[in-house]
């Protein structure tokens, strides 16, 4: 993933180093060609070519389908997510971060209740735990999104009007230029040996 | 279609006797969405539906023109709210006085209504995150709505105890904002806690209700820039409601453009926020009542408030879901499809089983009363609640709210019990409408009648609501349905990635052997699936793809 990815901006209009790799081959109209598209109609052929392309050494790919498929992550080989440490390490900083907020107020601004001790921890359970919560919930949503690289209000994909029905009802292989084993002949027969209802190319434009 | 397990025929056969012929319930639609036999799993999605005709049926609710009843019923809705709000208004011009609050009864309809809305709300995080830790798949067919409302059922919640401060310009002083004065909340009172722990809840309940509903704003926008696509292709104008749809629905989505590796993350941090807003909604209910828990008052200082509280507020917060679900199935087409009769027949054994923990703890809770032998305590059982005054010379004057909540919330869900009244819709509708009712009543038992009589007779007072007391209740009502009838007619109201993600379809190693004939969407393909279910209703007929 490039680190144009993350940006909010079309990669197209990026000074050229944050661009990310470009690639040797072109379209007709002498466009990058930035990957290769398959469409799949089943669930059971979608996991059977991203097991090919897996096999056969891809890096840079990814498959797409209208809902999180169990078991992809072996099919595909990429390894467990880290978001969980992440996230851990945010609740349970917040929860102390919580506590200590607590216990300095309520020893900076001393109030007398029925008597009761001003800095004992078991009232401060509560607010410390609600904290930790809300910060979990916060850490999971944004890492989630930072790890995908979204927001991401572009892709070159979005130019066939085909990958729309990845929303719908249809399953996607994606094989990206930048990748050392691309070859458009090479790819494309592999691709073909998966029964896809269809390949296309996608160009550099987003 | 009479469902029968072929072992079940054998055993039978085997024991030398005739198989029992099983009785078909009555209101068995013969979809096989009320198979008993725990060997086979009902349907999800009944009719034999492909995943694009889900995704059709969905969007549809948001696309097509809204049915004729849905815009006289917002606004009847936005009208309520609006009394409502003028009623806020008065209250906050003129001062608390304007309820029929007084020195005893210093808490009364407002935070019954507090307690009753934010009880309502916890359904939706019930279903979203313990059934989905359980993984109990019919949850899909409700969690979008249910936790919709949850966050609307909050929403009204947040008005009453915001506005009972009286002088509601001061509200900031609950949080630990630093100021002039160093003056700073006290963190040892419930009262403070329970600030936390509803907007905390509001706020991850609305990170957890975005969160699923992601891509589904991302289908809406890819339909929507289809159509655009299609339109400019053939030379037309684009739509403007597809030009805004294609925007509003595409900003909201975040360019989520369905990718595994994005999936992956996605799940993995879905769980996450399932298994911490778990904990979550537990904590929640029982802050809210250590609101009363941890005061002195007979009647409130009990230790049984916490767990009774959160199952109350299961109890509730499932009614209401059945409450407005049950007429959305019979009002918005196909919807009976994806939201089947065995949906409602376990939403209505939850019913019954969260019913029976609230009477076990009304039961409990007098005993305790009596078992613990304070007087006070007991007085308040007895004299303040159960012993009507017609009875006993200092019998209750509030036994009717007493005894209307043991109707409501322990006698009526009993009907549960049989099968046929799980099973008939109107049965369970009415049973969800009186346990509404009887949740209500229990949390204004719990406050009035403990405060309105004092620790000595001079401190006798009866509480009446004024018509302000009253509008304000009703009109959050209108702000509820208001929100809620606009989720209806613009959002993603099913989940449509995670009820494609239960469908027979979506499995990555179907087995070949499997017998389509045994329910309607078992089979891998819907065509010869189609043949054994009942013809279903095209999904949106003259729509072309």
């Amino acid at each position: 993933m490039a680190l144009a990815d993350y940006l909010p901006i079309p990669t197209s209009k990026l000074p050229a180093p944050l661009r990310g790799p470009s690639t040797k081959f072109v379209l007709e109209d002498g466009t990058p060609v930035h990957g290769m598209l398959a469409q799949y109609s089943k669930t059971p052929d979608l996991v059977h070519a991203v097991e090919a392309v897996r096999d056969a050494g891809y890096k840079v790919w990814d498959s797409f389908s209208p809902f999180p498929i169990h078991g992809i992550e072996e099919s595909m080989g990429f390894s467990r997510t880290k978001l969980p440490y992440i996230i851990g390490v945010a609740g349970l900083s917040a929860a102390a971060m919580g506590f200590l907020l607590q216990w300095w107020i309520s020893g900076d601004y001393p109030m007398v209740v029925q008597g009761k001790p001003f800095t004992a921890w078991q009232p401060f359970v509560p607010v410390t735990f609600e904290i930790g919560i809300l910060i979990t919930a916060f850490t999971t949503l944004i890492g989630m999104f930072a790890f995908n690289g979204l927001p991401r209000h572009h892709h070159p994909l979005y130019q066939s009007e085909r990958f729309l029905s990845s929303s719908d009802d249809k399953f996607f292989v994606y094989i990206e230029a930048t990748d050392e084993r691309f070859d458009p002949e090479a790819t494309r027969k592999l691709l073909e040996k998966t029964h896809p209802d269809h390949i296309e190319l996608i160009g550099q434009r987003d | 279609m009479s469902v029968e397990h072929p072992d079940q025929r054998t055993v039978e056969q085997l024991l030398g006797r005739e198989p029992e012929s099983s009785q078909p319930s009555p209101h068995d639609p013969g979809d096989g969405s009320l198979i008993d036999d725990p060997a086979l799993d009902a349907p999800l999605v009944l009719g034999g539906r492909s995943l694009h005709e889900v995704t059709e049926i969905v969007c549809g609710y948001a696309e097509r023109p809204a049915p004729k009843w849905w815009l006289p019923a917002l606004l009847v809705s936005a009208a309520t709210a609006g009394v409502g709000t003028m009623m806020i208004l008065y209250l906050i011009i003129t001062g608390v006085g304007v309820w029929g609050l007084n020195n005893q009864v210093n808490w009364a309809w407002d935070i019954t209504n507090f307690v009753f809305w934010i009880g309502i709300g916890h359904a939706g995080t019930l279903i979203s995150a313990i059934l989905c830790l359980f993984k109990q798949k019919w949850r899909t067919a409700v969690n979008r709505s249910a936790e919709a409302m949850t966050i609307f059922a909050v929403t009204c919640a947040g008005i009453f105890p915001a506005i009972h401060v009286g002088r509601i310009w001061f509200i900031w002083m609950v949080f630990p904002i630093p100021n002039a004065n160093a003056i700073w909340p006290n963190f040892r009172s419930p009262l403070l806690w329970d600030v936390f722990a509803v907007s905390t809840y509001a706020t991850v309940s609305a990170l957890f209700w975005y969160m699923g509903m992601l891509p589904d704003f991302a289908t809406l926008r890819d339909r929507a820039d289809r159509r655009l696509r299609r339109a400019l292709a053939s030379g037309g104008a684009r739509s403007l409601p597809d030009t805004l749809r294609a925007y509003i629905y595409g900003v909201f989505a975040l360019g989520w453009r369905f990718s595994n590796r994005h999936w992956h993350r996605y799940e993995v941090a879905y769980l996450i926020l399932a298994g911490i807003s778990t904990p979550l909604v537990l904590s929640v209910h029982s802050i809210v009542s250590f609101d009363f828990a941890v005061s002195v008052v007979p009647g409130w200082h009990t230790t049984i408030f916490p767990p009774y509280f959160v199952a109350g507020a299961i109890f509730g917060g499932f009614a209401m879901v059945l409450l407005l679900l049950i007429p959305a199935r019979e009002l918005l087409p196909n919807f009976k499809d994806l939201l089947t009769l065995r949906h409602i027949e376990n939403m209505a054994k939850i019913l019954l089983v969260t019913g029976m923990m609230v009477g076990f703890a009304y039961a409990m809770e007098f005993f305790i009363a009596w078992y613990g032998a304070n007087e006070f305590e007991f007085y308040v059982f007895m004299f303040n609640r159960a012993v009507p005054d017609w009875l006993h010379e200092s019998g209750a004057p509030y036994w009717w709210a007493y005894w209307t909540m043991i109707f409501c919330n322990v006698v009526s869900p009993q009907v549960f019990w049989f099968r046929r009244c799980r099973q008939d819709v109107r049965i369970v509708w009415v049973v969800a409408l009186l346990v509404t009712i009887g949740m209500w009543f229990e949390r204004f038992v719990i406050i009035v009648t403990s405060l309105h009589r004092g620790w000595m007779p001079a401190q006798w007072h009866m509480f009446y609501p004024t018509i302000v007391d009253i509008l304000t209740f009703v009109g959050t009502f209108g702000i509820f349905m208001t929100l809620f009838l606009l989720f209806l007619k613009f959002l993603p109201i099913f989940p449509m990635a995670e009820i494609k993600a239960v469908m027979p379809q979506a499995d990555p190693h179907p087995e070949p052997e499997e017998a389509p004939a045994v329910s309607g969407a078992r089979g891998d393909d819907p065509e010869a699936a189609g043949g054994a279910a009942p013809a279903p209703a095209p999904a949106h007929p003259e729509e072309g793809r």
